[in-house]
């Protein structure tokens, strides 16, 4: 075996101290050796293979006014479609001025209300009155504003997301919306509960996670499709 | 007319399924998951486990790894002694704890810095040790504080080697075990760390990035950009090199988000399947590190019995939480009718739970829901899995070697309980070996406890309380209970960005990493010097179903007796509310 054990066996502090400078100037150049590696060469690795082939993916899932997918913001579709958001990104459709003719996401802690530099959920505990309060207040004003009886609003309508940022609400509170919807953009129900319905995601796999609405998805649907058929 | 008609019976069909599904997860749901995950993780148990034991036995060099050493300018076939070896992984680690400080001091210097400027010292100061010391406890917002360059080759380099310094300590005690009248060597830091990142962690994390970039996780360099949104607002479209950092935040067991909400955010985990993924990338490595340790020392059951106390720990942790949060106990819960305050709908309840008993029973800390909302019996059991010590099944390395700690008081225990001598693998187990094990089981719970009471007895503690009574308490025996475990996850009501809890939460994450780690490296150089014995018929048997019971209520008990009183005027003074 190489090396000596005998200079190691009961060390002064002083070389104790020696030795552990030394040992943290060779620290250093492993660490800026594996730098290099870990630090620069694997993400750009990464980087190359998404960019070439998941690029969509990559660069944020992002949609154009018109539904279709783009791969940067100044990426805009042929007739001009600005991107105006990611698919998997929920937004404020409940502070729009417009807001009855959109369906809506869950209530956000993020900044003001889906605020993608403040990503947060509230943070308040299970006995914390304030939330009790806020609760009892949005199944008050939800069902006013659906028209729909308190009992029925389910508990995502209710609560805020973890991230702020949900982009989904469950399949029960999109179909308490759509009448709403309905009403305010003068469309027929069945052709509104049509759309929830093909933005509706199953389990994955059949087991993991949850049925879903996407929120943006079936708004810009909504949207395109009344352009279509004016 | 007839389409028509179809297709609204659809709709209500499909809406009707997703109403009962959504209120009622039936119980085979979650049953389903965990089955799917148990699956993944069996189907690669034996070959990793294999794979894992030859990489920290064979003699050989890689290439690219010989050309690193020329490089590194070490040696990495010089078998250290315990206290060299010991030295190699402080001196590394000093090394990178100046680097991450300097790093976040002088970020408004850095390229691709995003515009946000330097951290402030105590800052600065808490996310270098956090992220050396395996935690990744976020006093900061990673979308509003930390850039591009920051992130990738700072944060997210130590969430490659602090994993692997991790991964090492645990091999260095296998080989004391493996090794008999030696003058307490127990392999080569520089080999074991470098091995560790470039033959286990870097395969499997390039790998993991290209699954999360197919889910829809993002990875480019670009700037946080505004745009205008579909009702007419503004949103800041993301960008960042994330998919290369989230893979190894789990695989490493750090936990570290690039986005503040961590595994939440659509970007970091954007689909159910994306995280099942993740929850298996973070318990892949700890519960296949029993079946190397089965290897290195010959005897594969002595593997089995270690990770049937890890899994039945991790097991129980995963129904609890999940019973817990299904049947939505507290105030709140009841009013929304269901605990969905800070889960994602994606997930819902059962796949929140899952996340949340793996990633406090890991030292990950990554959260996929707000665990300061999780109910009361919920919140109280991902704090009690984390008080054991992280071995259900822990931290990437640091399970391992805490789970074999506590064999090692089973055995002495047990020996005490028939009069023998205790040993286990072949190792007596002396006054000066039970000694290190037991300053190895009480560090973590005194600097829990210590500090918990430190933070509410000070008004500079009392400050950053947001929830009044019991659940305030929760919050900051959760904060030290997180630091020292090395975990990283929060009871997020609690402000803990000021210089009080930035220093004293720095303090609880350091000495909760290298005291014990030194302690371990001790008692690896006792056992790779003492002579290993035959076992004889008085020998007791490790590997069989009633040493796993030992075990497990060796665990339990000495938790139990520590934290029960102070758990009693938290959590479960809130969950009989």
């Amino acid at each position: 075996m190489p090396g000596t054990s005998s200079t190691l066996a009961r060390p002064s502090a002083s070389a104790g101290a020696a030795s552990l400078f030394r040992q943290t100037l060779a620290g250093l150049r492993v660490l800026l050796v594996l730098t290099l590696l870990l630090g620069v060469a694997y993400p750009l690795a990464v980087w190359g293979v998404g960019q070439l082939a998941l690029p969509w993916q990559a660069n944020g899932s992002l949609v154009r006014s018109d539904g279709t997918h783009a791969t940067s913001i100044t990426d805009t579709g042929a007739d001009g479609a600005p991107v105006v958001g990611s698919a998997l990104i929920g937004q404020d459709f409940a502070a729009a001025d417009d807001a009855e003719r959109w369906f809506h996401g869950r209530p956000s802690a993020a900044g003001d209300g889906y605020d993608t530099l403040a990503s947060a959920g509230t943070n308040l505990g299970p006995l914390n009155p304030e939330l009790v309060a806020a609760i009892d207040e949005r199944r008050a004003a939800l069902a006013a504003l659906n028209g729909v009886d308190p009992a029925d609003l389910p508990a995502d309508a209710l609560t805020a997301s973890a991230s702020g940022l949900d982009p989904h609400v469950s399949p029960a509170y999109a179909a308490l919306q759509v009448a709403r919807v309905a009403e305010a953009r003068g469309l027929d129900q069945a052709v509104v509960a049509d759309l929830v319905a093909q933005h509706t995601a199953g389990r994955d796999l059949g087991v993991l996670g949850e049925p879903r609405v996407d929120v943006l998805e079936l708004n810009l649907a909504l949207e395109n499709s009344e352009k279509m058929n004016p | 007319m007839l389409t028509q008609t179809s297709v609204l019976i659809q709709t209500t069909a499909t809406q009707a399924v997703g109403e009962v599904a959504s209120q009622q997860p039936g119980v085979w749901l979650a049953v389903g998951q965990i089955a799917l995950l148990l699956l993944a993780l069996a189907a690669v148990h034996a070959p990793l486990g294999a794979y894992m034991a030859r990489v920290f036995t064979s003699p050989r060099h890689l290439r690219v790894e010989k050309a690193g050493y020329r490089l590194m300018r070490v040696d990495p076939d010089a078998e250290q002694r315990w206290s060299t070896y010991l030295l190699s992984l402080l001196g590394f680690s000093t090394a990178s704890l100046l680097l991450l400080y300097g790093l976040a001091r002088l970020q408004q210097h850095l390229p691709m810095n995003l515009g946000f400027s330097a951290f402030d010292p105590a800052g600065a100061w808490n996310t270098a040790v956090s992220f050396v010391a395996n935690t990744n406890w976020q006093w900061y917002s990673g979308e509003a504080a930390a850039g591009h360059l920051l992130q990738m080759a700072g944060l997210a380099v130590q969430n490659f080697v602090s994993a692997a310094v991790g991964i090492s300590v645990a091999v260095a005690l296998v080989r004391g075990f493996m090794r008999s009248g030696t003058d307490g060597r127990v392999g080569n830091f520089w080999s074991d760390l470098t091995r560790t990142c470039v033959r286990i962690l870097l395969p499997m994390a390039f790998v993991g990035a290209l699954v999360l970039l197919a889910t829809g996780v993002i990875q480019n360099f670009d700037a946080h950009t505004a745009i205008d949104t579909v009702a007419g607002g503004t949103q800041h479209v993301l960008g960042g090199p994330v998919a290369s950092q989230e893979v190894i935040k789990e695989l490493g067991t750090n936990g570290g988000g690039f986005f503040n909400a961590n595994s939440a955010h659509p970007l970091e985990n954007p689909s159910p399947f994306s995280n099942l993924f993740e929850i298996f990338l973070i318990l892949v490595i700890p519960f296949t590190l029993p079946r190397t340790f089965g290897l290195m020392v010959g005897d594969k059951r002595q593997g089995w019995a270690i990770l049937g106390a890890m899994g039945a720990l991790w097991f129980v942790s995963v129904a609890l939480i999940t019973w817990a949060e299904m049947a939505g106990p507290g105030a709140a819960p009841l009013a929304a009718g269901g605990a969905m305050e800070g889960k994602e709908t994606r997930f819902g309840l059962a796949a929140s739970a899952l996340f949340a008993a793996s990633t406090t029973g890991t030292s990950t800390g990554a959260v996929n829901a707000m665990h300061d909302s999780l109910t009361a019996p919920g919140g109280g059991v991902t704090m009690f899995t984390m008080m054991l010590g992280e071995i259900a099944p822990g931290g990437v390395g640091s399970g391992l070697y805490g789970m074999l700690m506590l064999a090692i008081v089973a055995v002495f225990v047990s020996g005490l309980m028939v009069g023998r001598t205790p040993e286990y693998l072949g190792k007596k187990i002396g006054r000066q070996e039970i000694t290190l094990v037991a300053l190895y089981i009480l560090t973590v719970p005194f600097l829990v406890l210590v500090g918990t009471a430190l933070a509410i007895a000070l008004p500079a503690g009392q400050v950053g309380i947001q929830e009044a009574g019991p659940h305030g308490l929760s919050e900051v025996l959760y904060a030290f209970t997180s630091a020292a475990n090395n975990n990283g996850s929060a009871f997020g009501g609690l402000t803990s960005g000021t210089p009080f809890y930035n220093t004293a939460l720095g303090v609880a994450m350091l000495a909760g990493r290298f005291i014990p780690i030194a302690l371990v490296l001790a008692l690896a150089g006792r056992f790779a010097s003492q002579r290993t014995v035959p076992a004889t018929a008085g020998t007791l048997p490790t590997h069989q179903p009633l040493f796993v019971g030992v075990l497990g209520t060796v665990a339990l008990v000495v938790v139990g007796l520590t934290f029960v009183p102070v758990l009693s005027l938290g959590p479960i003074v809130e969950s009989l509310s």
